[in-house]
């Protein structure tokens, strides 16, 4: 199922360069928007349907995991008509609780995979664990790269490691997590997004949520700037989900901001961007009812999951 | 599923407008000459209107100064100079220099307002370029007044006088900071003259000045057109003549001063090259491009206006161009949101449009965004001319405006001969991954400023000026200051 055959694939290690102090500036640029009125209002609804409200812990467990999803249909109920958010994203064990829960919402089941977080698993193992989570029904496979792999220089391994994750997806659509707090520069964040875009991820993703820095604007600017570029030269559409750190409605428009000055209104949808942010959506409910109201609600009026 | 959700629909994203309240901001209907502490009316009777370009509507009436006035000004200046301003401790020279910095500092959400509605530059700059530097600019000298024997080590120096300058339209408090502040703290005192199209701010600082209590005379703003300027050029008790703006009125008063005993520094046009390299970040370039010509809406005599781009990236980076200027907002000057503001005035807007008329004629590729302009007020899409040749008259002279010539070349000495080719020599950007290439093009290109990996990026510590038809002297920095000072 690779959406890249037939692509010549490039030389990875020519990676167009990046210059950081110039990618601040260009940040600071889309941190100055400033957005207000109906188009503040339109930007909190599309962030709301854009996050992928996420449990990965070590003591998840079925109940945890339905309340969850219950609150992804369910945002809040006092107000009407307000979206669902885009997907729940859980561990493989946890898929078909989900699965079963959002039924018939719309709201999609995403799957960490691929030993994730770190990634130290051997291939034999990862295939496996991405086949348990596909069969289980997940929608969305959001993978680990190798990370120490790719700061040794081999990136054909990393290649092959996404590609052969992708080709066990099926219909799931693929996320690749480049983990960016680990590749730490941002030439290594935009070799690893050409590396996971070429073999054949349908979404980059910045982080794991469990590696500080996460999603800076910086790195999903970068991000965003190799999407266009591979969208360019191949034609294929690619999706980004920063994650990790985006826990605020003000953070959340500069980054829809920076998405449509980059990539423009092609990826203002759900189907192409998302926030890995669980935080968020209650922040984002606080300010649509301040708009509303014109006052703003304590944070216990609004559910926690 | 038959019908797709509805949140799963692209929809345009437009920003609604966020203007900048005006409403804190006190405009006089009618402003006076300010000379020695007071606000004087002009003997010449005469008051010029102020119009804000953004919609043509007035925003105040000036005086217009004749000589006559222009002597007065220069008469209270010398006074001033000999009683006080060289008399007194130079430490309480810093003191009222810092007291104007934090005067301004403090009223400048005021000040960048009345910037933008004057000169329609756009809020966004103004109050994060042109306030904050001219408030720098201020600190910066004031931590000098005290120590001038330091600055100059072994040197004897002394303040000159009295030091007549003018400014231009495209940073009209910013260049009242850079010509007063050094002045100032030099020892000299101060007759200044704002453009005509742009005197508010000059006159709210005259206020502010008023405020801080520093004694009469020491700066006094006279407005007025080219007439009161001469005046000033021409008055014998002048001792400094500091100007920025034309060439073509540098040489003027160059001739109008030659055999004086009056000492100038001229910070003239130019028509920078901006040199994009093979192995640049292309797409930090692209913003640097943008940077380079299109920030203040390309009024910016250092502006990067002739682009170079190595050939093995020129397509790449003209489309990246071009996909960077879609999505600039050109409009009210007063929405935070806007990029590109109004031009500063009809007749600058004439000489740009003419400009873009000469390379459609020449048959010159164009391009400009596809943006909606502003029905009244002065407006000029960003604009790109590609493939231009080395001998166009869009290469070679300066427009002032949003308008950028996009060149092509081979190898290094192509660049930097061509770069050189030019009457002009004031800045220059590279862009460029690797450091020696940057110290190459650096000590071969001819121009006072050179930015690497950046663009159009100032600083109260660095000097500033040009080479050939730039002019002379520097603004800014160490070198800034021994402009204001007679060194033995």
């Amino acid at each position: 199922m690779n959406n890249n055959k037939g692509l010549e694939i490039p030389d990875f290690s020519q990676s167009p360069i990046v210059d950081k102090v110039g990618v601040e500036e260009r940040v600071e640029r889309f941190q100055k928007r400033s957005i207000k009125n109906e188009s503040k209002m339109q930007g909190l609804r599309m962030a709301l349907s854009m996050i992928d409200l996420t449990t990965l812990e070590g003591k998840d467990t079925p109940g945890k995991v339905r309340q969850m999803c219950y609150k992804a249909q369910h945002l809040h109920d006092i107000h009407p008509n307000l979206p669902t958010v885009a997907a729940v994203c859980v561990y493989p064990s946890m898929v078909k609780i989900a699965k079963q829960e959002v039924k018939g919402s719309g709201v999609k089941v995403a799957s960490v995979s691929t030993a994730f977080p770190s990634g130290q698993a051997p291939m034999k193992v990862k295939i496996t664990d991405t086949k348990f989570a596909v069969d289980q029904g997940a929608d969305e496979i959001d993978m680990v790269i190798s990370r120490g792999r790719f700061l040794t220089g081999d990136y054909n391994f990393v290649f092959d490691e996404i590609a052969s994750i992708k080709d066990i997806c099926g219909n799931a659509r693929l996320k690749v997590i480049l983990e960016t707090g680990e590749l730490v520069t941002l030439d290594n964040v935009r070799r690893a997004s050409d590396i996971a875009m070429y073999a054949g991820a349908d979404f980059i993703k910045t982080s794991t949520g469990k590696i500080q820095p996460a999603a800076t604007m910086q790195v999903t600017y970068t991000m965003l700037e190799a999407i266009r570029d591979y969208m360019n030269t191949t034609g294929r559409q690619v999706g980004m989900k920063p994650a990790g750190g985006i826990s605020n409605s003000k953070l959340a428009l500069h980054n829809l901001v920076m998405v449509n000055e980059t990539l423009g209104s092609k990826w203002l949808t759900n189907e192409w961007f998302r926030f890995g942010a669980s935080s968020l959506a209650n922040d984002v409910l606080m300010q649509i009812m301040k708009a509303e109201t014109g006052v703003y609600q304590s944070s216990d009026y609004f559910a926690i999951d | 599923m038959a019908t797709k959700k509805k949140n799963n629909q692209p929809v345009e994203w437009n920003y609604s407008p966020a203007l900048e309240s005006t409403s804190h901001v006190k405009l006089k209907d009618k402003y006076e000459l300010y000379i020695d502490g007071k606000w004087v009316k002009p003997s010449s009777k005469k008051y010029f209107k102020t119009i804000n370009p953004a919609n043509e509507e007035v925003l105040a009436e000036v005086a217009h100064a004749n000589d006559k006035d222009v002597d007065l000004a220069v008469k209270a200046a010398r006074k001033a100079y000999k009683n006080v301003w060289s008399k007194i401790a130079p430490s309480e020279r810093a003191k009222y220099i810092y007291r104007i910095a934090r005067l301004m500092q403090e009223r400048a959400r005021e000040f960048a307002v009345i910037e933008s509605l004057d000169a329609g530059k756009v809020i966004r700059e103004s109050r994060d370029v042109d306030v904050p530097l001219a408030c720098n600019h201020f600190f910066y000298y004031a931590g000098w007044a005290d120590k001038l024997e330091y600055a100059f080590p072994n040197r004897k120096v002394e303040s000159l006088g009295v030091a007549g300058q003018i400014i231009p339209w495209n940073f009209p408090l910013l260049m009242a900071a850079w010509k007063i502040a050094p002045a100032l703290a030099a020892g000299n005192t101060v007759v200044l003259k704002p453009a005509e199209t742009t005197p508010l701010t000059a006159l709210k600082l005259a206020e502010i000045i008023h405020d801080s209590g520093l004694p009469a005379g020491v700066v006094n703003i006279v407005t007025g057109y080219g007439d009161t300027g001469a005046a000033i050029v021409n008055h014998p008790d002048v001792d400094k003549i500091a100007f920025t703006g034309s060439t073509g009125v540098g040489k003027i008063i160059q001739k109008a001063i030659a055999g004086t005993h009056k000492k100038s520094t001229l910070e003239l046009g130019g028509k920078s090259a901006n040199i994009i390299m093979d192995d640049a970040p292309i797409d930090q370039a692209v913003e640097g491009i943008v940077n380079g010509i299109f920030f203040n809406q390309g009024h910016v005599c250092c502006a990067g206006s002739r682009l170079f781009i190595q050939e093995g990236v020129a397509d790449k980076v003209i489309e990246k161009l071009k996909h960077r200027m879609d999505s600039l907002i050109i409009g009210d000057p007063m929405d935070k949101n806007t990029d590109i503001g109004a031009i500063n005035s009809k007749e600058q807007l004439d000489i740009i449009n003419g400009y873009v008329k000469i390379g459609i004629a020449e048959g010159a590729e164009i391009y400009q965004p596809k943006c909606k302009l502003p029905n009244s007020g002065y407006y000029c899409p960003p604009t790109l001319f590609m493939d231009v040749a080395q001998s166009s008259r869009l290469v070679q002279e300066e427009i002032f405006g949003p308008v950028l010539t996009i060149q092509t070349f081979r190898t290094v000495d192509e660049v930097i001969q061509k770069a050189n080719n030019s009457p002009f020599g004031l800045a220059a950007g590279i862009w460029t991954d690797k450091g020696s290439r940057i110290f190459n093009l650096t000590t071969k290109l001819r121009a006072g400023v050179i930015w690497a990996n950046t663009y159009n990026k100032f600083d109260p510590t660095s000097p500033f000026g040009g080479y050939k038809e730039s002019g002379f002297g520097r603004e800014g920095g160490l070198q800034g200051l021994g402009a204001y000072l007679k060194m033995n």
